[in-house]
């Protein structure tokens, strides 16, 4: 029998380990007070050691992250990234919602290692409950004396404080983010100089997800190595899928990455009676997408799904059965890009306007052949050319559906309707 | 004119001094400025804001046009979001969306004629293990059904 692997997880249906008394009960705070006391290169070195690789969605070693910031004594700031909007995922809710004090006490810890005096939880201004769970916890960590001066007599002082966005997507993205909290539009910024060397005020910034920062506290509790006997060789750990689409029992499942796909599927409730698989999107909308063929080879780690051309991404698993159809899919995912795209970069500005325009017209039964292939051009005219990555999110997937899925294009374009029955036009 | 409350002001004051930087106070009290003015900005609101900040009238209007959860016109006192992004078109969000439309006799967008009612198509928002769903002001309402929404709205209605 397929079962997770609860680390993160592992208290989620405890409704005790929301509040401060039932998390310490459950051992919470204790990994803290330990910390506190550890070599600050030391907690560090053991983050890079664990293989812990950022969960928003960039994959990017975290301890590695850490290790830009310049060896001086300028203030430097953490920056939680809660602005949870990669259509598809919802585990960083699940885990505000029910554990604020695991992602608190993880970015305590991650704080000290830094040196950082003072750190924000950006959270996406629609998720009122989680904004409340988290100001909440935090007033509970400073009564009991985990936030604020001199915590547990360790000498080192730390504020925190919730900031709420105010909707847009752009945001997720770590230097939207911290215009986005200097009081600005959130439009990125041109890379290098790095959050880590210039971030939010032009200071040192480490911005974490979520769930990478509940994660530092595992990897200090039970140490590099006892993380590392999860997942695989590169891509260590476990990690948070949120599973939704046409599964019978959508939600959020934790697993050690490099789990089959297929298998997945199947700790989800599998596909609904008499419905065949027809596609995954793996990590958010942003990963291109798989056919069943792809499926069935897919492993849930970094590795395994860029050798298949697509991305784990923020591990958002959205599963795709043949009562679908890839055109209106693949129309709803330009339509968020187009609307979503800062204005910053022509090449992102224009293509996911032109993107939205043209998969449209197609799901209209408006298109034309040429149609198919302008559109991996217009994608291909997008990519790595604009400061943030979003431009590329939007040409990924829509090349992806055209070349798995061309026959439900071609059809679309000659019949004016959509192959499958019950889709747009059918 | 449009002017906060006291408490309103007061809340302003405390954000200005909350942050590193005064400008981090604008989206906070551009939130604040929403829930005085009846669920909207309106660009009296900005320039009233402008000049309790001290702050340049064109900063915080590029804040309040850039986020789409100010809203740029009057929105129904239940100002209704319907996802009909991925997972929850794929669930049956659009036709939810449709049918409540329907049933208020009201376009995407606009606000029902006794005022109550504003239903919008939205983009995700990170509740799709539980499509089809929608936020009606702050609140999330879940694995619906037509029917099952327009039960809860008409109840949500009653509460005004």
């Amino acid at each position: 029998m397929i079962t997770e692997t609860k680390l993160l997880s592992e208290h989620y249906d405890n409704p005790e380990f929301k509040g401060i008394e039932g998390y310490k009960k459950l051992g919470g705070y204790k990994v803290l007070g330990d910390a506190l006391k550890m070599d600050k290169q030391k907690i560090i070195d053991e983050v890079k050691a664990s293989g812990l690789r950022g969960r928003g969605g960039a994959g990017f070693p975290t301890g590695v992250k850490w290790g830009f910031l310049p060896k001086n004594d300028e203030t430097r700031y953490l920056l939680c990234n809660a602005d949870e909007g990669e259509p598809g995922t919802f585990k960083d809710r699940k885990m505000m919602e029910r554990a604020p004090h695991q992602l608190i006490e993880g970015m305590i810890i991650s704080a000290f290692a830094i040196n950082s005096p003072k750190s924000y939880i950006y959270i996406r201004g629609e998720y009122d409950s989680c904004i409340e769970a988290c100001e909440k916890a935090i007033e509970e960590a400073y009564k009991a004396g985990y936030l604020g001066k001199n915590i547990l007599g360790s000498g080192f002082d730390h504020d925190m404080d919730v900031y709420r966005g105010a909707g847009a997507y752009i945001c997720g993205e770590e230097t939207g983010m911290i215009s986005s909290l200097e009081g600005k539009k959130g439009q990125p910024k041109l890379k290098p100089p790095f959050p880590a060397v210039q971030g939010y005020l032009g200071k040192p910034t480490i911005v974490n997800n979520v769930e990478t920062l509940a994660a530092v506290k595992y990897i200090i509790r039970d140490g590099a190595d006892a993380y590392r006997k999860h997942g695989t060789e590169k891509s260590a750990g476990t990690k948070l899928f949120s599973v939704s689409g046409n599964v019978q029992d959508p939600k959020t499942v934790e697993v050690p990455l490099g789990m089959p796909l297929m298998d997945l599927i199947e700790l989800c409730g599998g596909l609904k009676p008499g419905r065949k698989l027809k596609a995954v999107i793996p990590g958010g909308s942003s990963a291109p997408v798989l056919n069943v063929e792809d499926c069935a080879k897919a492993k849930m780690d970094y590795e395994s799904l860029a050798e298949l051309g697509s991305m784990l991404g923020s591990g958002a698993v959205i599963i795709i059965d043949d009562s679908n159809c890839m055109v209106d899919i693949l129309a709803t995912i330009m339509h968020f890009y187009h609307h979503e795209s800062c204005g910053q970069c022509t090449p992102c500005r224009e293509g996911t306007g032109w993107l939205n325009k043209i998969v449209h017209s197609i799901a209209k039964g408006d298109g034309r052949l040429q149609d198919i292939d302008l559109i991996t051009k217009v994608a291909e005219h997008m990519m790595g050319r604009t400061i943030c990555a979003l431009s590329d999110a939007a040409a990924l997937p829509a090349t992806s559906f055209v070349s798995k899925f061309r026959d439900e294009f071609e059809f679309f374009v000659r019949e004016g309707r959509s192959k499958v029955k019950g889709g747009l036009n059918a | 004119m449009f002017e906060l409350s006291e408490e309103g002001k007061q809340f302003v004051k405390k954000e200005l001094e909350r942050y590193e930087d005064r400008y981090s106070a604008i989206i906070p009290s551009l939130y604040r400025v929403q829930k005085e003015n009846g669920g909207w900005v309106s660009d009296e609101c900005v320039a009233y804001l402008s000049q309790l900040m001290d702050l340049p009238e064109a900063d915080i209007y590029e804040v309040f046009k850039f986020y789409t959860m100010f809203n740029q016109k009057p929105v129904g006192q239940l100002h209704v979001q319907v996802c009909t992004n991925i997972s929850c078109s794929m669930n049956g969000g659009r036709e939810l969306a449709d049918h409540i439309c329907k049933a208020y006799n009201v376009k995407s967008g606009e606000v029902s004629s006794d005022g109550k009612v504003t239903v919008s198509r939205v983009e995700c928002l990170g509740s799709c293990d539980t499509a089809p769903m929608m936020q009606v002001n702050d609140r999330y309402l879940e694995n619906l059904t037509p029917e099952s929404a327009l039960e809860q709205l008409k109840s949500l209605e009653s509460e005004l």
